[in-house]
């Protein structure tokens, strides 16, 4: 799993060469996008997980919460999934409908990913943009910071943070989102100190606008494309190390779920046959990651065509 | 080149350092003491735990004996939840476990992956870069919590194969499960970066003057487009040493391995600050450690880096 | 016999946009010993035609059309036999010495590994030999410099080393593409001038490829000019340069800014080469020219002699394009024409010269 940095800096250079040609590359880009059919899947299929996050509670007979006490204690025999009792992907080890789990582990995954991803995109754009245009000892400083703050091993701290100060969802979106803004600096930083020698930046700045409405006003807007990739491509991220983490038991808690607790769950009762317990949620969460994975580098090869 | 590695340890150490620090200072700012628990303790035996601990002396006399003990006698000092072990035992008991799978997954990832990788991009568009680039995309979304599961139903509930937990150093059966679990999501990374790196690679001038010499295209390959091919994935393998390391976590605790992640999850849940702060720092310290190795390697490899 | 002859050759890209069709029927001979220019402005297919020769074209390129070289065809032909002529029969240099040195081997390993290739010689001796061959080259110091990595020389540094290699097996054809383009001005001159020189001393034939038409005058025996991947206009350098017979040779010569005159402006041929993937049906060269007419738009004109060894490819009389002096003023573009229709993708390759399609991307520096 991995962002690979060396095609994103590809990208970026190739935004900004756009730039300069004056250009827009999003035209040409959207057709290649939609002719891309690995990418026009992954849409798709990211569409109807989010349809199903957002009006699957809608579809579901039983709530996440209710004890289905007829299958209580004979769940691998009447636990199964069936259409006739409503339980459609069938209940969990203690008898919760696991189709309204699916639902609500759907919509947690996808919003800490989401979010996640964000708060990743937000710092490490504005970070790197701020080092690249200040410049000189600031942008040593900043960047020595992150090359420190890059050796450190962030799953184990965040556990630590995790366990320390209670294991909130809160703490969980920042954690998982301030761990995954150092690339993304870097190569806003780099995108930055090519942007920053342009006339139009040069004419703001002649005209007095300040540093901050420079970054925020020209300097970010062009670096629209490399950021709307990365974000694509930090979601999955994002899922992941959420999925892990509430895997390990220290993630979201209990009545909230997600797909990594659904799949801890489903992989720890799968010696007594009840197969769907793992299957159901491990779907859900591949084809999302396979969804955002597709869309992520369609976008990219969209708006950095080469013949690869 | 010396010079090169003394200034990158000239910033290694005082990361380590840092990390040290922080993660005292974090465990001192958590709500609630090392003893918090769910029975109150006397107010006499508190003292008398926090005074057993150096709980009692003020922060900067703590960080000070607990470096000094680290970098002078590599001590951890003692466990907050096993009063009679020391978290130096602990972390010795697991760790030989967790570095012979996790150095196996390692080699499994990087050598399996690098020749994937190669042999899809010099068949561009046929049927092994298919099958190449198919298990390359499959494998990104089977991350080892993912796999792990799969395996043992598979090898252990299905065949019968393999089995279904537990470590033992002298029968590689244990082995075979947590290698693949572990490194399958990392071959299938560093597939693509080869690949991709390798196509990028044999477009390029130098391969092309390569080619104008009347050089067999094995040659090619071997001596003129390997060495730039690796070195997007030689600076990859930093990130994948730590999500190994982290990714250990959970080999140990699904299959039972009783290796360093064990250790780390059960203190995570006991709240033994001491234990956790010992692995963290002895995973930031060799994380340290492999990226200069990596730099030091990458440096080698390309000669135009400025040291 | 000629050393190569070129007949109908044709070169197709395969690309995510459509095909671009860079080379269209190009026939060419070189004489043992002679030099000739290729000339046109950048996607004129003239590198590509190079590449084809020594079967370097990207993947996704086709050739097809024979390739005669000392009375064999070496247009596609299996690896082993092309491995046996490349360097060997045939060496090139190319345009960028930055990156056509491999920049992670020492200039030693990558001179010797040839002879020890071709020649069979022992690494030391192929060491040897290389340090005199960059003596040849007048590179200073060659026997301590020859320990050194590309990237510790300077550009015509480089270039001269990339020339010491190519000779290394005294090949009896030497292709230079653009080998002065990525130099300074005052480099340029003494590259070509040890080209021409080695040459002589080398007996070699040259197929010389550049835009740059002061580089042709001062070296060439004949040229070639293209566009839009054909031949427009062949014929001896002289006679060429003085009497032009084709309006698009008569604007590049045009184009030359010159010292002795004070006009105020540069002249540039109006309008945009064509886009490759779907070239117009008639005279691709149509839209910019002085004097077309209506059979240009429709008909391709064929590439016809009418003087001794000269010969041009234009419908348009002959004194009908000598009269024309000033340049023509632009077409409104069709759909066809020069410029591609507003909502087509251009692929990339097209516009800005097939070469892309030969070479992704330089490689990154580290930061």
């Amino acid at each position: 799993m991995v962002i690979e940095q060396e095609k994103m800096r590809s990208l970026a250079s190739r935004l900004g060469q756009e730039e300069v040609r004056g250009r827009s590359p999003w035209t040409d880009a959207r057709k290649r996008f939609v002719r891309n059919r690995a990418a026009m899947t992954g849409f798709v299929i990211l569409v109807l997980v989010a349809l199903f996050a957002i009006f699957g509670n809608g579809l579901a007979v039983w709530s996440n919460e209710d004890l289905d006490f007829e299958v209580m204690g004979q769940v691998a025999t009447l636990g199964q999934p069936s259409l006739a009792n409503g339980h459609y992907f069938g209940t969990d080890d203690l008898g919760r409908d696991l189709f309204a789990r699916t639902v609500q582990a759907t919509q947690v995954s996808l919003t800490v990913g989401v979010v996640g991803a964000a708060i990743a995109v937000i710092v490490g754009t504005l970070y790197g943009a701020t080092a690249g245009y200040v410049g000189g000892r600031t942008d040593q400083l900043m960047m020595r910071i992150v090359d420190i703050l890059m050796s450190i091993p962030y799953m184990f701290v965040l556990i630590l943070l995790l366990v320390m100060f209670g294991r909130s969802i809160t703490m969980l979106f920042l954690g998982i989102g301030l761990i995954s803004w150092l690339d993304m600096s870097r190569i806003v930083r780099g995108q930055t100190l090519s942007l920053k020698n342009r006339e139009f930046i040069e004419a703001a700045r002649a005209i007095g606008v300040p540093s901050w409405r420079i970054i925020l006003r020209h300097i970010v807007p062009n670096l629209l494309g490399v950021v709307a990739v990365y974000a694509t491509l930090l979601v999955p991220l994002m899922i992941l190390t959420e999925s892990f983490i509430s895997f390990l038991g220290l993630g979201v808690q209990e009545p909230l779920t997600s797909w990594g607790a659904l799949i801890s769950e489903g992989a720890g009762t799968m010696n007594y046959g009840t197969l769907w317990q793992l299957a159901f949620p491990l779907f859900f969460f591949c084809i999302t990651l396979f969804g955002f994975f597709f869309v992520g580098d369609g976008l990219r090869d969209a708006l950095d065509p080469r013949d690869r | 080149m010396f010079a090169y590695v003394l200034r990158r340890m000239a910033v290694a150490i005082p990361t380590l350092l840092l990390l040290i620090v922080l993660s005292f200072v974090l465990m001192h700012l958590a709500p609630g003491g090392p003893f918090t628990q769910e029975r109150e303790l006397p107010a006499q035996v508190l003292a008398n735990l926090n005074a057993k601990y150096g709980l009692d002396q003020p922060l900067w006399r703590q960080i000070w004996n607990y470096l000094y003990g680290i970098v002078a006698h590599f001590d951890f000092g003692p466990s907050f939840v096993y009063p009679d072990r020391t978290v130096n035992q602990l972390i010795a008991e697991g760790f030989p476990v967790t570095l012979t799978y996790g150095a196996l997954s390692f080699l499994f990832a990087v050598v399996v992956g690098v020749a994937l990788g190669v042999v899809a991009a010099i068949r561009q568009n046929s049927f092994l870069d298919y099958l190449a680039v198919g298990i390359s995309i499959g494998a990104q979304v089977l991350p080892n919590f993912v796999m792990a599961p799969i395996l043992v139903l598979v090898f252990t509930l299905w065949c019968g194969l393999l089995p279904g937990g537990g470590w033992s150093f002298s029968d590689p059966r244990f082995w075979v499960m947590p290698v693949i679990a572990l490194g399958t999501s990392y071959m299938a990374s560093i597939a693509r970066i080869t690949r991709s790196s390798m196509l990028e690679v044999l477009g390029s001038n130098h391969i092309r003057t390569a080619r104008a010499k009347g050089m067999p295209e094995h040659r090619v390959v071997i001596r003129h487009a390997l060495k730039p091919a690796l070195l997007p994935v030689i600076s990859y393998l930093g990130p994948v040493f730590v999500s190994m390391i982290t990714g250990s976590v959970v080999i140990d605790i699904y299959f039972s391995t009783g290796g360093i992640g064990k250790a780390f999850v059960d203190s995570a849940l006991n709240r033994d600050y001491a234990v956790m702060m010992g692995v963290t720092i002895l995973i930031g310290a060799l994380t340290i450690l492999f990226n200069l190795v990596v730099d030091i390697l990458y440096a080698w490899i390309d000669p135009r880096i400025r040291y | 016999m000629a050393l190569l002859a070129i007949d109908n050759l044709s070169i197709r890209f395969a690309t995510n946009d459509g095909e671009v069709r860079a080379v269209n029927a190009v026939s060419l001979t070189i004489e043992a010993g002679e030099t000739v220019g290729i000339v046109g402005e950048s996607g004129s297919g003239k590198s590509q035609l190079a590449y084809a020769i020594m079967g370097l074209l990207a993947r996704n390129g086709r050739a097809a059309g024979s390739v005669i070289f000392d009375g064999q065809d070496i247009l596609n032909a299996r690896p082993n036999v092309l491995n046996r002529i490349r360097a060997e029969k045939i060496a090139m240099i190319f345009q960028d010495p930055m990156t056509s040195l491999n920049p992670y081997m020492r200039v030693a390993d990558q001179m010797a590994e040839v002879l020890v290739l071709h020649k069979g010689m022992g690494k030391r001796a192929a060491v040897a030999e290389a340090v005199r061959m960059l003596d040849a080259v007048r590179i200073p110091d060659a026997r301590g410099r020859v320990r050194l990595y590309p990237h510790e020389f300077s550009g015509g540094m480089r270039q001269r080393v990339m020339i010491a290699m190519a000779l290394l097996c005294r090949p009896r054809l030497l292709i230079a593409d653009e080998p002065t383009t990525a130099l300074d001005v005052t480099v340029q001159a003494q590259i070509m001038a040890l080209l021409s020189d080695l040459q002589r001393e080398f007996g070699m034939a040259m197929i010389l490829i550049t835009h740059d038409l002061g580089v042709v005058a001062g070296s060439c025996e004949r040229v070639a000019v293209m566009y839009g991947g054909r031949i427009r206009e062949t014929g001896p350098v002289g006679p060429l340069f003085r009497a032009p017979a084709h309006p698009y040779t008569q604007g590049l010569l045009h184009a030359i800014p010159r010292i002795d005159r004070t006009d105020d402006e540069l002249a540039a041929i109006p309008g945009a080469p064509p886009n490759m993937t779907c070239p117009p049906p008639g005279c691709a060269f149509e839209p910019r020219c002085p004097c077309r007419r209506e059979v240009c738009a429709t008909d391709r004109p064929p590439l016809e002699g009418f003087a001794p060894g000269r010969a041009r490819a234009c419908f348009a009389p002959l004194a009908d394009v000598r009269g024309h002096r000033e340049t023509a003023a632009p077409t409104t573009p069709r759909g066809t024409g020069a410029h591609p229709p507003e909502n087509r993708i251009v692929p990339v390759a097209a516009v800005a010269g097939a070469g892309m399609a030969a070479t992704p991307g330089r490689l990154d520096d580290h930061d």
